[in-house]
């Protein structure tokens, strides 16, 4: 159960690059890296979950709040390149109508 | 805190033995009064005490440097012997605290307690277990006047206390809705505007909401995005998941919810669940939704209860498998 967390500064926005599985364990220390990007005004953040295998709903609880963080700095989030598994949790949850979900382009806006 | 004495005389006895002859039995003596001295909160400094007075017990002529650097040992040892106290008193703290959390897991099983309705032509069975101490699920029946039962499946995404708290709000919220006021589109709609106001950002809710006609063999439903729950057909013997669209609740405040019904047909079974049902884990391996509905079939001639205790028993028996997240499983039969 572990998560890497890797994030590469592009002129245009930031890329969050995750790997490993997303649960109540290694949710914390995403979310501390989500809200230090979407807090600053205007930024664009993207986040990569192609290595992402597991995610539970504290993994969802993450993104509402990015979600909600964007909407209070108009900042952007955008998540691509879902597993299937991780994908149905944004689906089930009805997520994927409030959050920007791309399951399977890679790369920009 | 009274911090017991060491007995004197038997480690004096003991450090002489083993001087003399360097004997392991000594030593595994010295191992026991280590263990006996943590139990009995014996300090550190009490140890090296009792290891000097009793060394010039053996040597009354014990040269000056050696007393000496005995105090320096004990100077030494005063931070490690403070720590180990800290150690200990947040040993004692975290036993408070789980009592706390074990009180308070009471008091919420108290407080969102349910009666599982007793319906001519139906059978019912409901479990749910938590991960741990704290259930994050939750699910209640809400029996109307007019012999329609209002049926909550829900899970808060974000565990422990906190979630158990925001359940209660929930429970109280539903309770205060006036009683004509039951279709499950409504009553999510309500519910999501109650939950985006009172609830931390990361914190939210999925769940299900069926009104359940047991005269009319109905069944009427809306989802929070929840995860779905199946129906059996009898007939054909085959499960088909029941869908129905909705983002969880406390997302956006504009949510809207769809309501569908369906006829309950003889022999034919509802299956409302939580993620804790199909996300359950087998060491590694995920196992599959499909298998799920298989060990529901293989039980499905028990009556409803004993069923949804044996689907629970079938997985909790499985080899490596640890319960990640609350198991919440409700079957509705209806009767052939």
């Amino acid at each position: 159960m572990n998560l890497t967390v890797d994030v590469q500064e592009q002129k245009d926005k930031s890329i969050v690059l995750l790997a490993g599985e997303i649960d109540a364990y290694t949710a914390p220390k995403l979310k501390e890296t989500l809200l230090s990007l979407t807090e600053k005004e205007g930024n664009k953040v993207e986040v990569n979950l192609e290595q992402v295998n597991y995610m539970d709903s504290t993994g969802l609880g993450v993104f509402v709040s990015g979600l909600k963080s964007t909407k209070e700095n108009n900042s952007e989030l955008k998540l691509v390149q879902l597993q299937d598994r991780v994908y149905r949790l944004f689906e089930i949850t009805g997520l994927i109508d409030v959050i920007d979900v791309d399951k399977t382009v890679q790369g920009g806006y | 805190m009274d911090a017991l004495k060491l007995d004197l005389s038997h480690y004096r006895q003991l450090l002489k033995q083993y001087i003399d002859t360097q004997d392991e039995s000594a030593l595994y003596e010295a191992e026991q009064i280590s263990k006996r001295s943590i139990q009995h909160n014996i300090s550190l400094e009490e140890i090296i005490n009792t290891h000097i007075n009793a060394l010039e017990g053996i040597y009354p002529d014990l040269p000056e440097n050696i007393q000496h650097s005995m105090s320096f040992l004990l100077e030494v040892m005063i931070s490690y012997g403070l720590a180990l106290q800290e150690f200990q008193d947040l040993r004692e703290a975290q036993l408070e605290i789980k009592s706390e959390i074990s009180v308070a897991a009471r008091m919420q099983n108290t407080l969102l307690s349910t009666v599982k309705p007793d319906v001519d032509g139906f059978d019912i069975g409901v479990v749910s277990v938590p991960a741990n101490q704290m259930n994050g699920d939750y699910h209640h029946f809400i029996h109307h006047a007019d012999g329609t039962v209002g049926i909550t499946v829900a899970d808060v995404i974000g565990k422990g206390i906190p979630a158990a708290l925001c359940m209660s709000m929930i429970k109280y919220a539903m309770e205060s809705f006036p009683s004509e006021h039951k279709n499950p589109s409504e009553i999510l709609e309500s519910l999501n505007r109650v939950v985006e106001r009172n609830v931390d950002p990361s914190m939210f809710i999925t769940m299900f909401y069926a009104l359940f006609n047991p005269a009319a063999s109905t069944i009427s439903y809306s989802s929070a995005g929840h995860e779905p729950g199946f129906y059996y057909h009898a007939a054909d013997d085959t499960f088909e998941e029941i869908r129905a669209k909705g983002v969880v609740l406390g997302v956006t405040d504009t949510a809207q919810y769809r309501q569908y019904e369906r006829e309950i047909h003889a022999g034919d079974m509802i299956i409302l669940l939580t993620d804790g049902v199909t996300e359950c884990r087998q060491g590694d391996r995920f196992i599959e939704s499909e298998e799920v509905l298989e060990v529901i079939k293989s039980f499905s001639h028990l009556p409803a209860q004993e069923l949804v205790e044996s689907v629970y028993r079938h997985f909790e028996k499985l080899q490596d498998f640890h319960l990640r997240d609350d198991f919440t499983l409700i079957i509705i039969k209806k009767d052939v």
